[in-house]
């Protein structure tokens, strides 16, 4: 049977302008998490669940990253070291590592879509993949993680305004990489990944989806995406986040 | 089985009042992962058409103060798919199947009743007259007394199981809904669906759901079912499932005080999977600790103030 869990906050870290990361320890939870995957997260005096991938594992502890937006978020960054977290998952289904051979891959990310990539990015490499990582943010004061992409492969970093590295948009620095590389996976906003799919439309890739989530297990019908298949459509929450490139309508 | 718990309703032996709301426990397979379904007293499965149905665009779902607003659109595989692959699921489980009737036409709810009425494994009928959240049908026809009674009426002559009508709050007087439907036939009633509400994102300025209005549910609501459930239950004889923000086995006692028979959970199920097991565990000492031995003894129990007394200054 599947548990509620409980996960004690280790450590909580303001990395880039309103962006928090908080390092869980479950061991558990830290056993199961495929990259891809998110924890569905109880915010004090909140109704709903907060959806938040799963950034890294180490151990037994679990990182995720978000950004502070809404009142949800705000009061996710307020909670204290210490103070447990009420906790489903890890939720969903990952990026399919098991059927990625070692190979060159691109990874490109988007703002708070950059987070599930690294541990993507993590397995990737442990599997003997080469890995290239494109990650786009708004201005320099975003940036995060750049340090621990570059220490897996070669890195792009993009920004909006280009105050920090490449200005202008992701798909701006695909074509300066020349690296054959036969996967990509991508996560990040909704305009980015079509950008992004219709630009790398011959190369067979992964999108991470997100969307307002409301029970988050695949029970309530909130988070559906359209779909090219005979069914219409898929549970972002049950069936995702990641999708194969072609099978989703953006 | 803990037979203070046990109650009866009109085609049901209840083990328990406890039931997950229609559209918030899918069709069960998700919860049953968490916990053995032949707990709940019911299940009541996510609304049914004629035919499959995608439903709104997203965003569908948004937070608000104690409470959530959804706009799903009756998304559901059509009822012929549901009897086939859903009823069949629930089926396995010691539990009763309380199947959601929706539309968009008078024939279609009751194709759709007719169905469900040769369904062996059905045990009884919620009529959705009440959601907000379509163009046609649900809420059009909930808020209309004589449309209300006219299609309870054509929904009992297809159907040999219980029907059970979901009000909906949006109305002014839901006494005369109740009335209405009672005279028509019903058997029980549900209430009280969502509210409809709505929310604007300010930097966008744009609604927060892609449906513009959605229905509000959550603990925000409940004082508003309680007391529509306690002015129908002076004036009708047919049992009331009560649902509304139901968190804890003190909101059902309330619910029960109320003049509710049963109670359905919805959105709680969303904060935490297991409330409705929870729940089902508390009632027994939470009814022994406000001194009732039993569900069916609290079952209208609520005081009036005797307002002959009472006068302002």
């Amino acid at each position: 049977m599947k548990k509620v869990r409980l996960m004690h906050v280790s450590k909580i870290t303001p990395i880039a302008t309103d962006t928090i990361e908080l390092v869980l320890n479950n061991a558990e939870v830290a056993q199961l998490a495929i990259p891809g995957q998110f924890l569905h997260i109880a915010v004090p005096g909140h109704t709903l669940r907060r959806p938040i991938s799963i950034a890294n594992v180490n151990g037994d502890t679990v990182t995720i990253l978000f950004k502070t937006i809404g009142s949800g978020t705000k009061a996710l960054a307020s909670i204290n070291e210490g103070d447990v977290l009420d906790v489903l998952g890890p939720n969903g289904n990952g990026f399919p590592i098991d059927t990625i051979k070692p190979s060159i891959v691109l990874l490109i990310g988007g703002g708070i879509g950059v987070p599930p990539l690294y541990y993507l990015a993590k397995t990737l490499k442990r599997k003997g993949c080469q890995v290239i990582s494109v990650l786009g943010f708004q201005t320099k004061d975003y940036v995060f993680y750049e340090k621990q992409f570059k220490a897996i492969g070669k890195t792009y970093i993009v920004t909006d305004d280009g105050s920090y590295g490449h200005k202008g948009l992701v798909t701006d620095v695909l074509d300066d990489i020349t690296e054959p590389f036969e996967t990509y996976f991508s996560c990040g906003p909704l305009p980015m990944l079509k950008a992004v799919r219709d630009y790398l439309s011959v190369t067979p890739g992964y999108l991470s989806l997100e969307e307002r989530m409301g029970c988050g297990i695949g029970a309530c019908y909130a988070c559906v995406i359209p779909t090219n298949d005979k069914n219409g459509y898929k549970k972002i929450c049950q069936q995702g986040p990641v999708f194969k490139s072609e099978v989703v309508k953006l | 089985m803990n037979h203070k718990l046990a109650i009866d309703l009109p085609g049901l032996a209840l083990k328990n009042p406890v039931m997950p709301a229609s559209g918030c426990f899918g069709f069960g397979r998700e919860y049953s992962q968490y916990y053995d379904l032949s707990r709940l007293g019911a299940v009541i499965m996510k609304a049914a058409t004629g035919t499959k149905r995608l439903g709104n665009p997203t965003p569908r779902v948004a937070e608000t103060a104690s409470g959530m607003l959804n706009a799903i659109g009756l998304q559901n595989p059509g009822v012929d798919e549901i009897i086939r692959t859903e009823v069949p699921f629930l089926a396995s489980y010691d539990t009763n199947i309380i199947a959601n009737v929706a539309g968009s036409t008078i024939e279609e709810y009751v194709y759709v009743a007719k169905q469900f009425n040769n369904s062996t494994d059905v045990d009884a009928l919620e009529l959705n007259i009440s959601c907000p959240n379509v163009k046609e049908g649900g809420i059009q026809f909930g808020t209309d007394a004589e449309m209300a009674a006219r299609i309870t009426d054509k929904v009992k002559q297809v159907s040999q199981k219980p029907v059970f009508v979901k009000l909906s709050p949006n109305v002014t007087d839901i006494v005369t809904m109740a009335k209405a439907v009672e005279a028509a036939g019903a058997d029980g009633l549900s209430m009280i669906n969502t509210l409809t509400g709505m929310q604007i994102h300010l930097p966008s300025r744009k609604p927060l759901l892609a449906n513009q209005t959605g229905g509000l549910s959550g603990p925000a609501i409940k004082p508003i079912a309680i007391r529509m459930i306690y002015e129908v239950k002076q004036h009708v004889s047919i049992p009331i499932i009560g649902m509304g923000g139901i968190q804890t086995a003190e909101d059902v006692l309330e619910f029960l005080l109320a003049g509710a028979s049963a109670v359905a959970v919805g959105t709680a199920n969303f904060q935490n999977p297991l409330v409705c097991v929870e729940i089902i565990d508390q009632l027994p000492k939470v009814l022994k600790s406000y001194g009732f031995k039993s569900v069916n003894e609290a079952i209208g129990k609520g005081i009036l103030y005797d307002k002959s007394n009472l006068s302002c200054p």
